[in-house]
């Protein structure tokens, strides 16, 4: 679904080189590694946002490395949801539809839809101004989910939450992942977190992703 | 996610802090408020009722609150991309851009008017443009501003907008290349990954999240343009009744040693600036909450 061959990313002093990395479809992949170790650059040059010097991107057998972002079919929740300012959580959730020409009444039943799904229907009139850290990422997991991704990539998604709501979140997730309906490329620090989640984990280190195995095999 | 707490410094611990915090700026406003005292000493009621019934003066606020808006709003539709150029795309020659924007901040007032003067008056392109602006002029439909006496750029209305903006924009420029370089361009990268295109990313995610630099830079804008003289001076002159705004009035009034007038008229751009700065500083307030 996802195949990263042989791809090398260049951002100012730093340095990805020989990436290699597949996601099987349905599959769930994490990238563990510290802090600084590229897991985020090379989460942006799948997404699109960012320049491969080497090597190619395939999605669902597409060859994605020229395509712009908006192109590639991925879904995005990043770090802190990173919610659009001054815009209501309806309108935030039907962006993706917007960009693609859906009309009004479309987005509103289909943003509602997610709502629901995602227990955040008494959210739909407020703003990102004032919503807790678990709402955000519900909201940017909504928001992510409505682009109807072939992959999902989720940036640290879990890190800024509390215990409590990282729970609520995780649950949620593992609602996702045991769907099977979308790949979901997971980027993360944290070992408990990957372990419970992933099918597949990659260890990334100082820019070289040096590990692949089944989640038992990392573990044990 | 709560709204942090403003910092106070009302303990007695924080009193010596405070008391030098609160002493330097306290000399600065004071020095604004001595200033608009001495304005006020000089003005009475009556100075007040003849520069209002003054059909000189009354023209100078008109035309001025015309042609500041007029400037405000041309300087925000050139501000907002060049600003976001200038924060948040890379290109060959940006640093040269960059400088340039500020040429007219730095530039003696007089001398973006002389440039202007120059512009217009002596080569071929001010030329074909004095042309363009006559016929759409005589076009537009401006009797309700007053304006339609309008026949070209130099030592006319366009004359006095074109000098305001080719000051006030480039604070308008700075402030919204501050805005966007403020505003993490983070949300807009999600955008485009979600399926918005450049322009829809611009338009629904960047542009809002600066919302308050667009009002800043407007204000700003508003706010010098109202207080130009020099360049206005220079490319559009000091015609009663014709190219005359309110810093043209208080440079009549004075030069003819009516020094009340002055001070009025003087008080009145300071009522008008409070008013806009207030206004722009509330409705800030409201887009914050």
């Amino acid at each position: 679904m996802l195949d990263c061959r042989n791809i090398s990313i260049a951002a100012g002093g730093f340095a990805l080189s020989g990436i290699d990395l597949q996601v099987q479809a349905g599959q769930w992949a994490t990238i563990m590694g510290s802090t600084g170790c590229g897991k985020t650059t090379l989460l942006e040059a799948i997404c699109g946002l960012r320049d491969v010097t080497a090597g190619s991107i395939h999605i669902g057998g597409v060859d994605v490395t020229r395509l712009a972002p908006r192109c590639r079919g991925i879904g995005l929740v990043p770090q802190d949801g990173a919610l659009f300012a001054g815009m209501r959580v309806e309108a935030m959730l039907a962006l993706p539809l917007r960009a693609r020409g859906v009309g009004r009444a479309g987005r509103a039943r289909r943003a509602s839809a997610m709502a629901e799904r995602l227990s955040m229907s008494h959210l739909l009139r407020r703003t990102a101004h004032g919503l807790s850290g678990g709402e955000r990422q519900r909201v940017a997991l909504g928001r992510a989910l409505l682009c109807e991704p072939t992959l999902l990539c989720l940036d640290e998604p879990l890190s800024a939450l509390d215990g409590e709501t990282r729970a609520s979140i995780r649950e949620l997730l593992m609602v996702l992942r045991n769907t099977g309906d979308v790949s979901v490329l997971h980027v993360t620090h944290d070992q408990q977190e990957a372990t419970a989640m992933a099918h597949t984990i990659w260890h990334m280190e100082n820019g070289v992703l040096s590990t692949a195995g089944e989640v038992n095999d990392v573990v044990h | 996610m709560s709204v942090p707490a403003p910092l106070r410094l009302t303990s007695r611990e924080n009193l010596p802090f405070a008391s030098a915090m609160f002493g330097v700026m306290c000399v600065f406003v004071l020095l604004i408020v001595a200033m608009l005292a001495a304005n006020l000493m000089y003005v009475d009621g009556e100075h007040v009722k003849a520069a209002l019934d003054s059909p000189e003066i009354l023209y100078a606020i008109k035309l001025s609150l015309v042609t500041c808006t007029i400037t405000a709003f041309l300087s925000v539709l050139v501000a907002v991309p060049a600003g976001y150029l200038l924060a948040r795309v890379p290109f060959r020659g940006r640093m040269l851009v960059d400088a340039l924007v500020d040429v007219p901040i730095v530039l003696p007032p007089i001398v973006v008017g002389l440039a202007l003067l120059l512009l217009f008056n002596q080569t071929q392109v001010g030329q074909w443009l004095e042309g363009l602006v006559e016929s759409v002029f005589a076009w537009l439909p401006l009797e309700w501003a007053g304006l339609d006496h309008v026949t070209s750029i130099t030592y006319d209305v366009p004359g006095v907008i074109l000098a305001q903006f080719a000051v006030a924009s480039a604070f308008a420029i700075r402030t919204m290349r501050v805005a966007f370089e403020t505003a993490s361009d983070r949300r807009e990268r999600v955008a485009l990954v979600l399926g918005c295109t450049r322009r829809q990313a611009f338009q629904w995610v960047a542009l809002p999240e600066v919302r308050r630099g667009v009002l800043a830079a407007a204000t700003l804008a508003w706010a010098r343009a109202m207080g130009e003289f020099g360049p206005i001076l220079v490319f559009a002159g000091a015609t009663r009744m014709k190219t005359e705004v309110l810093p043209t009035t208080v440079f009549l009034e004075l030069s003819i040693g009516n020094v009340e007038a002055a001070a009025t008229v003087s008080l009145l751009m300071v009522a008008a600036a409070m008013v806009v700065l207030l206004a722009a500083r509330a409705c800030g307030a409201r887009m914050v909450a």
